[in-house]
């Protein structure tokens, strides 16, 4: 794969990876298209730019570790990861079909170089604190990553794991937090607020970004920050867009989970030409 | 042939104790094992390992559900990572953990339920687990074992350690009469025939193994042979030992420290069906929970005691005739 740090480059590669999530959603007629195109810059820039990964060795040990807590929005990861050549392009297609790796949430049996299954929200960010704690014990430099939703934040788990980090320190684990404002139900203010979400990472000990999740170097400049900083974990709490990029979907509680018509397939794709 | 010789059943450690012992001689020998506790790590026995290896040993606070997703992740990086807390959290405020975070991906995870069934006695039923082996038994891929003394728990251990896969071992909180000699083999999948005998068989786990015993001497003394089998592997089971018992005898008794309606009986009716179908009948916790008490008294008033397994193998062979 060829890693890059140019903004204009990352955003060119956001652009395929969003119209690849388009397709594979409308092929499989099911899936969540709202927060795959929210999380986009964020995941790209993690897989082009800041990890440490080699998708010809993907159990290297000293590799980074990303993990899609919030796995309902795993068409962002499964295409960044093809678009990276983890796996291959031409089957985004067959995503949730019978015996396709692009299983409907992700799972570890079907593409061992993902990190974790997840699906059921609240789980991933307990998973990576196990991760880092590995490589902080066997003193190696892996750092880990994980996305969580905003709705997903509402699950108490989320916030047994918030105590646990800070308490052991573990800066070489960042969160990010795709904050579109959307969940299943509707507005997350609506459902079940979570402001002031920065104050309440802050009194759980970690330190706090907080960025426009579709500035790339916004993005850049929030990982290089978190890896600055020692003795605690750190947060991104990335402003996003939910159906960020196709502007019938843009901000749309409707297409959390609804797949596009192929005519509206059509339409999004010449919005990402 | 008079069996009560055969075994002293003189009083041992509890089976906590046993898996904290075991836990530090593993940490030894394995610089992998890593152990996650709930804060209950002085009642759990996971703070001898504590103590030995503080840098390996994680304090998660009272959140089990974190505990158990941690314990996932530090094992998916490569660690054989332990998570112990009493069977009913464990279990209970874990189980959604252990179903994704552990069993669906087939992580190596390792998971400890201490003060299981009903003989805890004075803290009462929150406390209790009597559906912990369902559940476990409920995770695809977990492997369970319920030992009954302290060497076939230090057994199962090592053999947790070993076997690369998920596994949940039971674990209680009293103090547990010695069945085995240190160094008896244990395998995943296996049982112990610890009495022979032909009118019918006993099938025990856990705390039960000792009450069967018991309970086969009183029925030697009626006349009545009673093969007692050890049945610490709870998944997988021991098919064949269960076949040959309903083949052999012809009446089975399964005794556990458990709820009757999802325990290691219906269970091992299951394996009966499959091969040999028998008269059976059934000694654990009756679609109830139980109360306070001291261990003795509670165990006596639900109903687990050899008395209890005897009364049972009496209704069998009666049934039988």
């Amino acid at each position: 794969m060829n890693k890059t740090s140019n903004p204009a480059d990352l955003a060119e590669i956001s652009k395929r990876v969003r119209r690849h999530i388009i397709e594979m959603i409308t092929a499989a007629k099911s899936g969540h298209p709202g927060g795959s195109l929210s999380a986009t810059e964020l995941v790209v820039t993690l897989f082009f730019d800041t990890m440490r990964h080699d998708p010809a060795n993907p159990k290297w040990a000293d590799r980074d570790h990303f993990i899609l807590g919030k796995g309902h929005a795993c068409p962002v990861l499964y295409s960044t990861m093809a678009e990276c050549g983890y796996t291959p392009i031409d089957q985004l297609n067959t995503f949730r079909r019978l015996g396709s790796i692009y299983q409907g949430h992700p799972d570890v049996r079907f593409i061992p170089a993902l990190e974790a299954s997840t699906g059921s929200l609240g789980q991933g960010l307990s998973i990576g604190l196990g991760m880092a704690l590995a490589a902080r014990l066997d003193h190696r430099p892996s750092r880990t990553y994980v996305v969580l939703g905003d709705g997903e934040i509402q699950e108490g788990q989320v916030w047994e794991a918030a105590m646990f980090a800070s308490f052991h320190k573990l800066d070489n684990l960042a969160c990010i937090v795709d904050y579109n404002k959307i969940q299943l139900d509707g507005f997350v203010e609506d459902i079940m607020p979570l402001e002031p979400l920065a104050d309440k990472w802050k009194s759980f000990g970690w330190h706090v970004i907080e960025i426009n999740g579709h500035d790339i170097p916004a993005v850049q400049a929030a990982f290089a920050e978190a890896a600055t900083v020692k003795g605690k974990p750190t947060v991104i709490l990335a402003h996003t867009v939910k159906g960020k990029g196709v502007s019938f979907m843009e901000n749309n509680p409707k297409w959390h989970g609804t797949a596009p018509s192929k005519e509206e397939c059509e339409l999004a794709l010449k919005e990402l030409a | 042939m008079a069996v009560s010789t055969n075994y002293e059943l003189k009083m041992g450690p509890a089976t906590r104790e046993s898996f904290g012992k075991a836990l530090v001689e593993l940490g030894k020998t394995n610089p992998n094992i890593v152990v996650c506790d709930a804060d209950l790590s002085k009642s759990t026995n996971t703070n001898f390992f504590a103590k030995e290896f503080p840098e390996r040993f994680f304090q998660c606070g009272i959140a089990e559900a974190n505990m158990v997703a941690v314990g996932s992740g530090l094992s998916a990086a490569g660690k054989v990572a332990f998570v112990s807390s009493f069977s009913a959290f464990v279990l209970n405020k874990g189980f959604e953990q252990l179903r994704v975070t552990a069993a669906y991906p087939n992580v190596n995870l390792k998971v400890v339920g201490t003060h299981s069934g009903i003989s805890i006695g004075e803290d009462g039923p929150s406390q209790m687990s009597i559906e912990d082996l369902s559940l476990a038994c409920n995770l695809p891929g977990f492997t369970v074992l319920s030992p009954a003394d302290d060497a076939s728990m230090k057994a199962a251990i090592h053999l947790a350690a070993e076997h690369k896969g998920p596994v949940f071992v039971r674990a209680g909180r009293v103090k547990t009469p010695l069945i085995y000699p240190e160094g008896t083999p244990f395998r995943i999948g296996g049982s112990h025939e610890l009495l022979t005998g032909g009118d019918l068989a006993i099938l025990a786990n856990g705390l039960l193994v000792a009450e069967a015993i018991k309970a086969a001497v009183q029925l030697d003394s009626e006349g009545i042979s009673a093969r007692v089998i050890d049945l610490y592997s709870i998944k997988p089971i021991d098919r064949e030992a269960i076949d040959r018992a309903a083949r052999e005898c012809g009446a089975i008794v399964v005794a556990e420290e458990h709820l009757k309606d999802t325990g290691i009986g219906a269970r091992v009716a299951q394996v009966a069906a499959e091969t040999t179908p028998c008269i059976m009948e059934f000694v654990g916790i009756d679609n109830t929970y139980a109360e306070s008490g001291t261990p003795e008294a509670v165990v006596e008033k639900y109903g687990l005691l050899a008395k209890d397994i005897a009364a049972a193998a009496r209704k069998a062979l009666a049934r039988k005739k």
